[in-house]
């Protein structure tokens, strides 16, 4: 009775394990659907940050399927998005990239978002010669020799000393202190380009306190009293918004009471949910100010508010712009042959021809390194939680 | 001087969560010799059921027109009945997880630990999403600065609820008819039932205990750091079960002052030295105690008849 069972479950296994990889081989037979993979958080840390790029995504497909499909050199295409959790950790945005590389077979991929994930990721993407764009990862790294690796934001080299200057100009602040997560490739990435154009400014040991903390870290007492003692003027905290809030809210409660300065990755629908009142008043550079957007901009705010209820963050314009980069550098590559590898050379030769396209986060043209050269915008949270337009700086 | 003190201030923070988890590892530990691996994620339980006690109460006091209810004691209330629920959550899982496996191996026992905290956070994941929630701000913080430490109400409260909850079990176990039939159930497991003592009674009592106290961790740790994740009960779980064992075999005192320890030496390690050496200098250190001390602070030595 007993191995009658065993035989059943094991013919059982057999035939679903065979059910999928023959469901897996079928659709790329059909040469009339281009795949685009995304690779985006939806779990762990920065669950909004996923939902914004699958949202943003989405909103995309739409207008596509509304058109009756992508239009590439006069035939039309069906395209189908593969949208794929990376649980916000290197290790799956890797496992996920191969997945949907090699057994989806996408034409291009979107995300990681977070460089934790995607400098990890642009490795094996750039390995399996696949286009990869990056809509959030602003650490060099992540393009960094890597021909099939681009990104959509600044990067961090450039937010660093645009948040120094801010800092020096609004605060007429001397000495700062950073905390940052060490364990983490952008806070420390940008950590690291902060203290260098801070010092280069003001001058040796004008950091007076970088202090750092291990992700999911949740008391960072220790080093906010050592950043206190320190006499600094400025708090920079290039961090996510869950600890975000943490930060700014254990600051106060010690006694800190000078300006906390944030970075693009505070620019989350959550974090007003998170930290509340207390960070009301706080400044951070981004990549766009959704209060007071216009053209095109507005449009999409409006579009995507009215569909799901919020204000997209940075992440959600972000990924738009990088899902119609990707339709013209698939639309500019002319032919989609059928063969795999041919096309993603084609639509990555294309990617690196486009010049001066006009997203909703400003003017691009890349570079050879696969990077936009784009402004950046310093954002104040307004008393009414709103993420306001400060100011704008411009690469020189 | 002010900079030493706000740090023990911190650390007296800190130490307090540890020490009120480390409990319920050790009391469950010291009487039925069992790891419960799921108690780190009791507290995630907790702190998640204080906060649907509190948003429920605070929607039933506007709605009732009470707003003159006092922050302290919705806190109070949110706290009790918090505990309350979780209890129950605890003695499920004994009843659940753990009675049917009494006479497997401890082994068994330890990975069924596992594996229902993993249901429950992957649970919670599945129920509520990914996104995180913001403890609702239950008492206004009031700051303040006595020679240069600065202290909020919230700090003070935490410390302070945390002591008396300590000495609340402390009492019970010594002083009550339960408590005495606990200590005996430590002494010895397999005859102490034979006199008539209820052993699934004093099981679930145990369960119940230590997963009030892990409840009432969890809404202190809301109201400190009001961003609850469905893993935040991993890596405080392990180290208080550290703690735990640090402080001896089902030792109240010793968990409590294990714990204690433990915040102390993470919160000095983090300002002396780069924080990421913080957890390689604490455990280095509990090494080193155990080293000397293998039975913990106020452990004694097994009689032969270890079960793992």
């Amino acid at each position: 009775m007993k191995k009658v069972t065993i035989s059943l479950i094991v013919m059982l296994l057999l035939t679903v394990v065979l059910a999928a990889c023959g469901g897996a081989a079928a659709p790329s037979a059909a040469t009339n659907t281009i795949k685009i993979g995304v690779n985006a958080p939806m779990t762990g840390d920065i669950p909004k940050v996923g939902e914004g790029t699958k949202y943003s995504a989405e909103m995309w497909l739409e207008d596509v399927k509304a058109a009756g499909g992508l239009d590439v050199g006069g035939t039309k295409y069906d395209v189908e998005l593969v949208i794929e959790d990376n649980e916000a950790k290197a290790e799956s945005a890797t496992a996920v990239t191969t997945k949907l590389i090699s057994q989806d077979e996408v034409l291009a991929m979107v995300g990681p978002q977070s460089s934790k994930q995607a400098v990890p990721a642009g490795e094996v993407a750039n390995n399996l010669k696949t286009l990869m764009v990056s809509p959030w990862s602003t650490n060099p790294n992540t393009t960094l020799d890597r021909p099939f690796v681009f990104r959509t934001p600044f990067l961090d080299p450039f937010q660093g000393p645009v948040l120094v200057n801010f800092a020096t100009e609004e605060f007429g602040a001397t000495k700062a202190a950073v905390l940052y997560d060490v364990a983490s490739d952008y806070p420390k990435g940008l950590a690291e380009f902060f203290k260098s154009a801070w010092e280069e400014l003001h001058g040796e040991g004008s950091v007076v306190a970088f202090e750092s903390f291990t992700t999911n870290d949740t008391d960072f007492s220790a080093q906010l009293t050592t950043i206190k003692d320190s006499g600094a003027e400025v708090l920079f905290a290039p961090q996510y918004y869950n600890e975000v809030a943490l930060i700014v809210q254990q600051a106060r409660e010690l006694g800190y009471d000078g300006p906390i300065l944030g970075s693009d990755s505070w620019g989350s629908a959550e974090l007003m949910n998170l930290c509340g009142d207390a960070c009301k008043g706080l400044f951070f550079s981004t990549h766009y100010a959704a209060a007071g957007a216009t053209g095109a901009t507005k449009e999409f705010i409006d579009r995507y508010n009215e569909k799901y209820g919020y204000v997209p963050d940075d992440v959600g314009a972000l990924t738009w712009d990088t899902m119609l980069l990707i339709q013209k550098a698939i639309q500019d590559c002319g032919t989609i042959t059928g063969d795999i590898a041919v096309d993603r050379q084609c639509v990555r030769d294309a990617m690196a021809e486009i010049k001066d396209f006009e997203g909703i986060t400003g003017s691009m043209t890349f570079t050879e390194e696969g990077d936009p050269v784009k402004c950046a915008v310093i954002v104040k949270i307004s008393d009414a939680g709103e993420f306001e337009f400060y100011k704008q700086v411009c690469p020189e | 001087m002010a900079f030493f003190l706000q740090n023990v201030v911190n650390a007296l923070q800190w130490g307090s969560f540890y020490a009120l988890i480390a409990l319920g590892y050790s009391m469950v530990y010291g009487v039925l010799l069992l790891f419960n691996f799921a108690h780190g994620d009791i507290f995630m339980v907790g702190a998640y059921v204080g906060f649907f006690v509190a948003t429920s109460l605070l929607l039933l006091v506007s709605y009732l027109g009470l707003v003159s209810l006092p922050g302290w004691l919705v806190l109070v209330l949110v706290i009790l009945v918090a505990m309350l629920i979780t209890a129950f959550v605890g003695v499920a899982v004994e009843r659940i997880g753990y009675r049917p496996l009494r006479q497997a191996p401890r082994a068994s026992a330890a990975i069924t630990g596992l594996m229902i905290g993993i249901i429950f956070e992957t649970g919670n994941l599945a129920l509520l999403g990914a996104t995180r929630l913001s403890f609702p701000e239950l008492i206004e913080t009031t700051t303040y600065t006595v020679g240069g430490v600065t202290l909020t109400n919230k700090r003070i409260m935490i410390v302070v609820v945390s002591l008396l909850l300590m000495f609340a079990l402390h009492q019970f176990v010594q002083r009550t008819k339960w408590g005495m039939a606990m200590r005996a159930m430590a002494y010895d497991f397999a005859v102490v039932p034979l006199m008539g003592v209820p052993l699934n009674t004093i099981a679930a009592l145990t369960f119940a205990l230590g997963s009030g106290l892990a409840a009432a961790a969890g809404i202190l740790f809301g109201v400190a750091y009001p961003v609850l994740s469905p893993y935040m009960g991993i890596a405080v779980g392990w180290k208080a079960f550290v703690a735990a064992i640090l402080g001896g075999r089902g030792s109240i005192l010793g968990a409590a002052l294990a714990g204690f320890l433990l915040g102390f030496i993470e919160i000095f390690v983090a300002t002396i030295f780069p924080s990421t050496l913080r957890d390689l200098i604490a455990f280095s250190i509990i090494l080193v105690i155990l080293v000397f001390r293998p039975h913990g602070f106020f452990g004694e030595a097994h009689t032969s008849r270890l079960r793992l």
